[in-house]
């Protein structure tokens, strides 16, 4: 037995509270894109655009194609990263970032399509006479050479002087904060360690761009989080373009200032972080970046910005969207587990375009900060719903397993994207 | 308990080593000091007689001519073999060449050799080839000198260089090549200042391998050489069967043992540095 979408009824709640949610009931899905900008100044890379000392070039791809064999890496694949920014190319192993990011180092020509750093065609020169440098996944380190040896040898290929070698190579070292390692081999120093020194080498050379192939992929979890923080900060005052291909989407979402989402050799969005987590733009960036429940969905009937959906499991629903559906067409209703409220009482003085939902719980799983609630709908659909735990907070009581629960969430919460991406 | 049985499982190498190397070996050293007998052998006098004849100006040319044919094939081995070996590394066909570089090892090396005398002598292959291509107007004389000894010899070594190269390669890590572009090197010195000394291992292997046995070798001058190739390993079987000074064809045998002692030690030293590297200053 369910019921949507439910309208507020008795105004039981505070009076503040009301206020909060008319104003919210009132936001359109351009409303949403305001308050996430609105909420952008904290980031880093706003910090860095103030900081104003942009020495990165552009690098512009256009149309880039390049199949092995009968595999196809890329497909039209088409992006410019600005000036300065840390730009991620996110997705799953085989999607064809490392392979983007092995053409702009030089080392993979592309079958069509062309690569400007700062307006000037790349593909012709050779990888040695790029300003491009990579920070391998592997390292990559010369086993052979010291730590310092290492960083400096790519000013002893310019056949630079003792004195400045020397010099320059311990800025760096102070950079990556390797102090007192200079002596070592690749071989006695840790996994960081060598992380930092690929870093700093890749560096000294003051390349225009910095590629980074998934560098924190050989680390445990924690050591990654700090090496990511510090790499936002090497971002910030060395100023130079970041590439930086991961798998990962948390270090994607955590640093960029912009994040190209790819599947199956196709760049299926572009945006910053916030846009790929709340706009995706299709199934698949919906699914692969963070949790969420997705279903097929008729559009039923749209009216302004307010669309209504038949949704598979769940029923009618009603979703904003900034370019409405077409009435008939088949759609994905995507809703994401935390902005979904759970509880045992139904919830009253609910807000017009409220799709609220009854059901079973059928899992919990508690991980600390949150609770997860897997929540079984009468037509046997499973929905998340996340729950974040506040100890003076009222939450209602407390939510067992095979409890009976309401779920609810607002419209504007909701999105609509089309069927799967780049898997055609 | 353990190192009981360690003797035992080593007894039947301690026993053949000690048999067959030492034993001979001491007798080699001991005829080297002693006298020589009137037909051969040696009368039982303690002489320094064979060393002095060491200094005999004949001998030292000698060996100075096998030294220079020695390097010059290892020189000339170990660039062709490079190569080969980076080929068959990179290579998705690697079994297959690896088994098409031991194959001549199945044809006995002296049929090898005059398989070589029938490539290069006055009637052979090349020259037939060339007269009828019409580049020489007469059979060139490529057998019986120096150069003769020079090709064939780096023929028979080329194997024992891929092999040892080839292991080497296969280990190295490609990445660090192109770290190596990336970071602004040109291919060769992509390949000198990094591939190289992390392959050290390989060519020093590959240099020993040729060296010392192209360093003793008897057959390859015998039948291909001429007066301009006689080798040290010739001398020796000349003292013993013809000129009969024992002493003498032992102490040569002697010099050739220490200079093959001290290239092992060479190469012990070259593997013990491998993992230390060569940190410059810091």
């Amino acid at each position: 037995m369910y019921q949507t979408p439910a309208i507020a009824g008795s105004p039981v709640l505070t009076v503040r509270k009301n206020v909060l949610t008319v104003r919210r009931n009132v936001l359109t899905h351009q409303r949403k894109r305001d308050i996430l900008v609105d909420v952008a100044p904290g980031r880093p890379n706003t910090r860095r655009r103030q900081s104003g000392k942009l020495k990165g070039s552009e690098v512009r791809i256009d149309g880039v194609d390049k199949a092995f064999g009968e595999f196809p890496a890329l497909i039209d694949v088409s992006l410019t990263v600005k000036k300065g920014e840390f730009f991620s190319l996110l997705g799953p192993s085989g999607c064809g970032k490392t392979t983007l990011l092995r053409i702009i180092a030089g080392f993979e020509t592309p079958d069509v399509g062309s690569v400007l750093i700062d307006d000037v065609d790349i593909l012709p020169i050779p990888p040695n006479r790029r300003h491009v440098n990579t920070v391998f996944q592997s390292y990559a380190l010369f086993p052979h050479l010291s730590v310092f040896e290492n960083i400096a040898f790519p000013l002893r290929l310019r056949g630079l002087g003792e004195k400045v070698v020397t010099q320059r190579v311990e800025s760096y070292i102070e950079l990556v904060r390797l102090h007192g390692q200079a002596r070592k081999m690749p071989s006695q120093i840790s996994g960081g360690q060598k992380q930092r020194v690929a870093i700093a080498r890749a560096l000294i050379n003051e390349p225009d761009v910095l590629l980074l192939d998934e560098p924190l992929s050989a680390l445990d979890a924690k050591l990654r989080q700090q090496l990511l923080i510090e790499l936002d900060t090497i971002h910030d005052s060395v100023g130079v373009t970041f590439i930086y291909v991961t798998h990962d989407q948390q270090e994607a979402l955590s640093v960029s200032d912009r994040v190209a989402v790819m599947n199956l050799g196709r760049v299926l969005q572009i945006g910053a972080p916030f846009e790929i987590y709340e706009q995706p733009a299709d199934e698949f960036v919906a699914n692969f970046i963070g949790d969420t429940n997705i279903q097929p969905a008729v559009v039923t009937s749209v009216e302004g910005e307010l669309s209504r959906l038949d949704a598979e499991g769940l029923g009618p629903v009603v979703v904003t969207c900034d370019v409405p559906p077409e009435p008939g067409h088949t759609v994905r209703h995507t809703i994401r587990p935390e902005k979904i409220r759970i509880s045992k009482k139904r919830p009253e003085g609910l807000a017009p375009n409220t799709n609220i939902l009854q059901g079973l719980v059928d899992e919990r799983i508690y991980s600390g900060f949150q609770s997860k609630f897997f929540v079984e709908l009468p037509s046997g659909y499973v929905i998340k719903a996340f729950q974040q735990h506040a100890r003076f907070l009222d939450d209602g009581p407390e939510i067992e397993w095979k409890d009976p629960v309401w779920v609810w969430w607002n419209a504007n919460d909701g999105y609509v994207v089309t069927p799967r991406g780049g898997d055609e | 308990m353990r190192n009981r049985s360690g003797g035992l499982y080593t007894a039947p190498v301690t026993v053949w080593i000690t048999v067959f190397f030492v034993v001979p070996l001491a007798i080699v050293v001991l005829y080297s000091f002693l006298e020589k007998g009137l037909y051969g052998g040696v009368r039982y006098r303690f002489s320094l007689d064979a060393y002095r004849a060491l200094a005999n100006p004949l001998i030292i040319r000698v060996a100075w001519t096998t030294f220079r044919i020695a390097l010059v094939s290892t020189i000339g081995t170990v660039l062709l073999a490079l190569p080969a070996a980076y080929y068959i590394a990179r290579s998705s066909r690697r079994t297959m060449l690896l088994v098409l570089i031991i194959v001549p090892f199945w044809t006995n090396f002296l049929i090898r050799v005059y398989a070589w005398m029938a490539i290069l002598g006055t009637n052979g292959f090349l020259n037939s080839i060339l007269l009828s291509l019409g580049i020489i107007g007469e059979p060139v004389r490529f057998l019986y000198n120096q150069w003769a000894v020079i090709v064939v010899l780096i023929y028979t070594s080329l194997p024992f260089a891929i092999l040892p190269l080839y292991a080497s390669i296969e280990k190295f890590d490609f990445t660090l090549i192109e770290a190596a572009r990336d970071l602004g090197a040109s291919r060769f010195a992509a390949i000198v200042r990094i591939m190289i000394p992390n392959i050290r291992a390989g060519i020093v292997t590959a240099i020993l391998f040729t060296f010392i046995p192209n360093f003793g070798e008897y057959a390859v001058p015998q039948l291909v050489g001429g007066r301009d190739s006689f080798m040290i390993g010739n001398v020796i079987a000349r003292e013993l069967t013809v000129t009969r000074n024992w002493p003498l064809a032992a102490a040569m045998a002697l010099i050739i043992t220490v200079i093959t002692a001290g290239g092992m030690v060479v190469y012990s030293a070259a593997n013990r540095t491998r993992g230390r590297g060569s940190g410059r200053r810091v």
